[in-house]
């Protein structure tokens, strides 16, 4: 095996720093496991939790945030003495079974260390948790590709990890909730938003919220926020266009009908625009080794669990969005219900909590009554023209996706064969979605064997360290 | 297009860091944040982006960096030659990438900015 | 009725299609999933002359490569004769491939033998590390899902309905008269098995046994590469010559041999494994790592390019590792065109055009025998 950076075996691996993956460490190790936390990123929280690097030394880090102190208190938690080993700048490219220690099942995480002079690791565990969140679900529409067009969680991962605001006057567009901190974060920083253009009705998740005081007030408080700010929250409205020379100058908004066709634009002048139209849960690892899969409710593929977060294949857990989105408190509680769970199957001993299956079911019930809620109708498919890019790595305009169709593609797959989306970088995870609607299929579960772009050099490497296998 | 501010905040001194080359002419730069979270950042280094000097914070990613003086797009796509810059914002897209110190192909949201970076762009 | 129906729309049952759409039949093509969906969908478009052994093979291989550039001006599918380049580690191998070019060329194979001070104007990143080789200038490449899809397309009247299973054959006595699907019944004059890996399961529910088994192999692909001055960075196919020895090799392990080229989205494709692991979709990424070293070793160049996917996909494979083409004498009405191991893209067009020439009478071009699909009775 190339690049043993750690032969040892840990009883737990985590693949994903955010609230739920943290959450778990804290549980796993709480009751005596050892632990190895990996992610991406330079800092812990994931993308929910993102937030500015030391260099910034910001007085109040929470302040762009809901619930900082959740961060806090398992941040601190997973401190030294914790006994959890954190591994970030680790990209996981590939996970694997492997033979354990007698007979045992092991778990190979692949990883890719450092973001320049990358050099492959291999941490080996008896279990793992697929803790990878979610990342924005794109539509693509005419401009979508010019530089100032954000997804809406990439604007707000410039504003909470590099505190650098997309744009003077930013446009907020899509779908769901989410929009609503975006766009009070941006306004807060320093932005003029010229408005939240929320395709289905403003007011559908209310019958939920007023189920949840919790969300309640947290919707209330960004009300309050773009209130203040001046900030126009209109429903029932899409940014169907967007336009500029080399960057992005203006936007078209339309009201749309209950599907999503569009009546007559306006133009809004605005030097960024954040759009997201919900979100896209993260589930290769676990395709990788086999997981199986389940529709959730907006027909999105997520990985099957048990009441313990417990996937089809033994040894191996998945909690937060890769389970069902449903945002990041019940990613949390998630988290301690998988590592409580595989401290339990690996013989721990763990205090009954049930007061967790009770949460759990709870915010997954809100977050089944927001995908109602914030539904992607059929309707956006009428915004592309001929040459509106569906896949922006391989550049592969509406076009040739309908000529794809007239030689025979029925298929997300064969669409991909034929005409190239999602043959890319990116892998078909961000125009995956508009793909499969435009071959009219139902969302399938990704195949991506190879997670992340590994240097042949690397891949090949003769590597120290024994072959696990 | 460089010169109105957001009224709430002082104007920034030449050189803070948090606005890199504050006027460099002809570039529209995005407001920056650092007073919602009362940042007190350490003194910013250079990098240079085309021979040009760009000013970061320790610990900000490349792209958050280009944006931040000004620079929206820095490759052009191989089949149409269109810009690209910063999208999706947390290594999924692979549009931002960029070329530093000869290296291609890193993504600009993933990679820390380092002093004396070279970033070329086209 | 329909005069053919041709089960499999991959590229070689494209090719049938075509073939016989041109010869004046009415063809429906018939496939449980769409348009070159199976083999031909994991493959890299190889048409090659330079991996085959003067034999049976061989002279198909060689009716397919005219029929291809002729085929070429249908457009559409990224026809690229860029040639092959064969390379030698040592001297011993290059003696030996040199041999091979010489019968080979007995047969109309062109090559030119290239000395190790050659390689670098043929090959500019190439490994310097090498005895020699020997270029092959008919050796071709296509996109090969765009391929089948435009052979289908461009068949006078031929019609394709995917997503339609074939269940059963229509019978009278012995003879074939058509095909059962979970669309219904479709009768015809004739059948042609192009079922690829699954032409054996497809001959099973005629009864008869056809033993063509999955022998698989991955691919990587790395992120689009371009070249200086818009030249590509990897000009030919490029392969060592063990890659000749594994393609006849019996072995049930895996046996892996450089093969390495561009493509024209920019990407270099990297092969070829072979594993006889059944329909096994896990990947392997020992058999990742092999591929990778081994195209490091032929383009240090590529040690910094990354791996951006990586797919599978299944060869069918017959024991005497020679397709099945041509008319089944156990039921007449009854063709197969199938078990084209790694080199379906290539054969396809001589094989539509065959099974195309017997439906329709016409005297044979070349000897059909070896390929003949009773051949395993034992």
């Amino acid at each position: 095996m190339a690049g043993c950076g750690d032969v040892s075996m840990k009883d737990l691996a985590i693949v994903g720093a955010g609230p739920a993956g943290m959450a778990a460490a804290v549980a796993a190790s709480g009751a005596g496991l050892s632990v190895v936390l990996i992610d991406s990123a330079q800092r812990l929280g994931g993308q929910y939790f993102r937030h500015p690097p030391e260099g910034f030394h910001a007085r109040r880090p929470g302040a762009l945030h809901h619930g900082f102190a959740r961060f806090t208190r398992l941040s601190d938690a997973l401190g030294p003495g914790s006994g959890v080993e954190v591994r970030l700048a680790h990209r996981v490219w590939a996970v694997e079974k492997v033979a354990g220690e007698a007979g045992d099942g092991a778990v190979a995480v692949h990883c890719l260390v450092g973001a320049r002079d990358e050099r492959r690791e291999t941490v080996l565990a008896r279990r793992l948790l697929v803790a990878t969140g979610a990342h924005d679900r794109s539509l693509p529409f005419p401009g979508w590709d010019l530089p100032g067009v954000f997804t809406a969680g990439g604007a707000q991962a410039l504003l909470k990890g590099d505190l650098v605001v997309a744009g003077r006057t930013v446009v907020v567009a899509g779908t769901g909730p989410f929009l609503l901190p975006v766009a009070a974060g941006l306004a807060a920083a320093g932005a003029r938003v010229a408005g939240v253009f929320e395709a289905n009705g403003r007011f559908g998740l209310a019958p939920a919220v007023l189920a949840h005081p919790g969300k309640l007030a947290e919707a209330a408080g960004y009300g309050y926020r773009l209130a203040r700010h001046g900030v126009p929250y209109i429903g029932g409205h899409a940014v169907i266009a967007a336009h500029g020379q080399g960057e992005l100058t203006h936007v078209t908004v339309a009201r749309l009908d209950r599907h999503w066709d569009p009546g007559p634009g306006r133009t809004i002048e605005c030097d960024a625009l954040a759009v997201g139209y919900g979100f896209v849960p993260q589930i290769e690892l676990a395709t990788q080794l086999g997981c199986a899969t389940r529709a959730a409710r907006d027909g999105t593929p997520v990985v099957a669990v048990d009441d313990g977060m417990r996937t089809s294949v033994p040894g191996v857990y998945a909690a937060g969005e890769p389970t069902g989105v449903g945002g990041a408190e019940l990613a949390e509680v998630e988290g301690w219900i998988a590592g409580r769970a595989a401290a339990a199957d690996l013989g721990g001993t763990v205090r009954p909590a049930p007061g967790l299956p009770r949460k759990r079911a709870r915010l997954s019930a809100f977050g089944r009554a927001l995908q109602d809620a914030y539904p992607v109708r059929d309707g956006w498919k009428g915004w592309l023209r001929d040459d509106t890019p569906v896949c922006r790595c391989e550049e592969v305009p509406y076009a040739r996706i309908k000529e794809a169709r007239v030689l025979g593609a029925v298929d997300a797959r064969s669409l991909k064969l034929l005409a190239r989306p999602g043959m890319g970088w990116c892998q078909g995870r961000v125009c995956g979605y508009a793909v499969s609607c435009l071959a009219g299929e139902d969302q399938q579960a990704p195949r991506r064997p190879i997670a992340q772009p590994v240097r042949l050099g690397d891949l090949a490497g003769d590597p120290p360290g024994e072959d696990p296998r | 297009m460089t010169t109105s501010q957001h009224p709430e905040r002082p104007r920034p001194a030449a050189g803070d860091p948090l606005h890199g080359e504050a006027e460099r002419s002809g570039v529209t730069q995005p407001p920056h944040a650092g007073h919602v979270v009362r940042a007190r950042p350490e003194p910013g280094f250079e990098i240079s982006v085309d021979g040009r000097p760009a000013t970061a914070v320790p610990g900000q990613t490349l792209g958050a960096v280009l944006y931040a003086n000004g620079i929206r797009s820095w490759r052009t796509t191989r089949i149409g030659g269109r810009p690209r810059g910063l999208f999706c914002g947390i290594g999924v897209c692979f549009d931002c990438l960029v070329t530093v110190n000869g290296e291609a192909s890193l993504r600009a949201c993933q990679t820390e900015a380092l002093p004396g970076d070279e970033v070329t762009t086209g | 009725m329909t005069d053919v129906v041709v089960v499999g729309a991959g590229v070689v049952g494209a090719a049938c299609a075509y073939f016989a759409a041109r010869a004046g039949l009415s063809v429906t093509v018939v496939d449980r999933g769409p348009v070159a969906a199976g083999t031909t969908g994991s493959g890299e478009g190889n048409i090659l002359v330079s991996d085959k052994e003067p034999g049976p093979e061989l002279e198909l291989a060689l009716l397919s490569n005219r029929l291809w550039r002729e085929l070429a001006c249908l457009g559409g599918f990224d026809f690229e004769p860029k040639g092959g380049l064969v390379v030698a580690e040592t001297t011993e191998i290059l003696d030996a491939l040199a041999t091979l070019a010489d019968g080979q060329a007995g047969r109309g194979v062109e090559h030119t033998l290239v000395a190790e001070e050659e390689l670098p104007g043929y090959e500019p990143h190439l490994t310097r590390d090498v005895a020699g080789g020997v270029f092959y200038p008919q050796d071709a490449q296509v996109q090969p899902m765009l391929a089948a899809a435009r052979l289908v397309q461009h068949g006078p009247g031929a019609t394709l309905r995917t997503g339609t299973t074939v269940t059963g054959f229509l019978r009278e006595g012995d003879r074939v008269t058509g095909v059962r699907t979970d669309k219904g019944d479709i009768p015809a004059g004739a059948v042609v098995n192009a079922s690829g890996t699954w032409g054996g399961e497809l001959a099973a529910l005629a009864g008869l046994d056809l033993p063509i088994l999955p022998r698989r192999g991955f691919i990587l692909v790395t992120e689009p590469i371009s070249g200086r001055l818009g030249v590509p960075l990897i000009r030919h196919k490029v392969y060592t010559a063990a890659y000749v020895t594994d393609v006849a090799s019996d072995s049930a392990g895996l046996s892996t041999s450089a093969v390495v080229e561009g493509t024209p989205a920019g990407t270099v494709l990297i092969g070829a494994s072979r594993e006889r692991v059944g329909f096994d979709r896990t990947v392997s990424i020992p058999v990742l790592e092999t591929l990778a070293r081994q195209a490091v070793r032929l383009f240090p160049v590529l040690a910094a390019r990354r791996v951006i996917r990586t797919y599978c996909g299944f060869r069918p494979y017959c024991p005497d590792h020679l397709p099945v083409i041509g008319a089944d004498p156990r039921a007449p009405g009854l063709y197969h065109a199938c078990g084209h191991e790694g080199a379906g893209i290539g054969l396809a067009p001589a094989t539509g055009h065959l099974i195309a020439g017997q439906l329709t009478g016409a005297a044979p071009e070349m000897d059909l025998s070896p390929f003949r699909p009773e051949r395993f009775a034992a």
